[in-house]
């Protein structure tokens, strides 16, 4: 393992959907280099790409869409290079969204559902807040310090992923058990936000770097 | 199981701390990211900071406060406090916010809720409803400015309006119980909290421990907002979360 990566290079999606200081700030605690990527043809030498997301996915589809980003993020995960998704960068990875009923990038098959609970359970939607993530599946970024903490979640929507072999992360909410990260290769993404999480969160994505 | 959060709330005046946090070890009290990195080696689990600045000169110093803040705390920053308009939300969320709190302008302007949150997302909406009983017609009535102006809005209507325009939590603060210690408006809470889909953050008259535990439990709030019991020191954040798990309910130790 090393102690500085400061010879890393991550690229930070920038497709307009908003704020990146945080996501920006946070990876650079890992001592990697970031630079924030507007469309496709900026990405050169990144080490690893990575696709924050917040906000409506419709909107997010759009965005991706006009910049090339889509077919772009698409064969990159197919050729098993190193991507960490944030949020709505877990949930664009999947076929289809129940939020608008937004077809997704299609890169793994499921789909997004809204949380739904018995209004007797007074179960709040959004999901907000901190809730532990179990990490049941063992992958190249080391998630040993991290095992069953809590990080910061603020989401209305889930991913059910069809094959089970891409669940990284389980988090319960009420009655209801939900992956919350998935991985494949090194393909990493979360439902919860990292950035938000404190120094697990910073550990995690220390982890991502360490494992390039 | 998901968390109450526990959110420390700050009142800034022309980018300065006011009604003086005593930490120990801390080197400058009034600096509101000094007060912040605080507050997160303390474990908050949130943190609000609201903007009083009165004069118009002074308010562009929020934002740089919140770049300062969001560039050494990777924790939820909530901003409150003379919010007017959606470019108003886009330079702090653009600064680091990760939501923002509106009340008068959203009384005066509903359609500023739909706006800012079909832009921006629902998450990152907060409503603040300031609450007062209101003896004579039942229910409590809705104040904008600060607490000083009554509306006609009924709390619990305002706030199932707020939702469905497309608020994505509640900050409920009870005139009547803000500053006494004496507890919070467990009841108030519980309404409103039950009749919406979102979270709702208890605010106003904290004054121990068992004031939290109450308004979490029988309040039905999924986080409390406190200002002077932490700031004076009298609890440390996790001195309160101990307290909470002790009474079972679910905290981030």
């Amino acid at each position: 393992m090393q102690s500085s990566h400061s010879n890393r290079l991550l690229g930070v999606l920038d497709y307009g959907m908003g704020n990146l200081h945080s996501v920006r700030r946070a990876w650079e605690t890992t001592g990697a280099k970031v630079q924030l990527l507007n469309d496709p043809s900026e990405v050169d030498r990144h080490d690893a790409l990575i696709f924050p997301g917040q906000g409506a996915i419709v909107d997010t589809m759009q965005l991706l869409k006009a910049r090339g980003w889509d077919h772009f993020i698409r064969e990159w995960i197919q050729a098993d290079k190193p991507f960490f998704g944030i949020c709505l960068g877990m949930q664009a990875l999947f076929e289809f969204s129940e939020e608008g009923d937004t077809p997704g990038l299609g890169i793994f098959p499921g789909r997004i559902r809204r949380f739904s609970f018995d209004p007797a359970s007074r179960l709040k939607i959004p999901h907000m807040g901190w809730n532990p993530v179990n990490f049941g599946k063992p992958t190249p970024l080391a998630t040993a310090g991290v095992d069953g903490s809590a990080f910061y979640f603020v989401h209305s929507y889930y991913c059910e992923p069809t094959d089970p072999s891409l669940i990284w992360g389980e988090t319960t909410y009420g009655p209801l058990s939900f992956c919350s990260a998935i991985a494949r290769g090194r393909v990493y993404a979360t439902q919860f936000h990292p950035e938000k999480s404190q120094a697990k969160g910073l550990a995690l994505y220390k982890g991502f770097v360490d494992s390039l | 199981m998901l968390s109450v959060r526990i959110i420390p709330c700050l009142d800034v005046d022309a980018g300065r701390v006011v009604k003086g946090v005593k930490f120990q070890d801390l080197r400058d009290a009034g600096d509101p990211v000094d007060v912040a990195k605080a507050y997160q080696d303390q474990g908050a689990d949130e943190l609000v900071f609201l903007d009083i600045t009165a004069s118009s000169d002074a308010r562009e110093t929020i934002k740089d406060i919140v770049e300062a803040t969001a560039s050494q705390c990777f924790m939820p920053l909530t901003v409150g406090g003379g919010i007017r308009t959606v470019e108003n939300i886009r330079d702090l969320l653009n600064a680091g916010a990760d939501k923002v709190s509106l009340n008068t302008a959203a009384l005066n302007n509903p359609n500023l809720i739909a706006e800012a949150s079909g832009k921006f997302g629902n998450q990152c909406i907060v409503v603040a409803i300031d609450a007062k009983r209101d003896p004579e017609r039942g229910g409590w009535r809705v104040y904008t400015h600060g607490g000083r102006k009554p509306t006609d809005w009924d709390a619990i209507d305002w706030a199932r309006k707020a939702v469905e325009l497309g608020a994505g939590e509640i900050l409920l603060t009870s005139m009547d119980a803000d500053g006494t210690k004496a507890g919070y408006d467990v009841e108030l809470t519980r309404t409103l909290s039950d009749a919406v889909e979102v979270p709702v953050i208890a605010s106003g008259g904290a004054g121990n421990l068992d004031h939290l535990v109450d308004v979490l439990k029988r309040g039905h709030a999924s986080a409390v907002l406190a200002a002077s019991i932490f700031h004076f020191g009298d609890y440390t954040v996790p001195e309160a979360k101990q307290y909470l798990a002790k009474h079972g309910i679910p905290v981030r130790l």
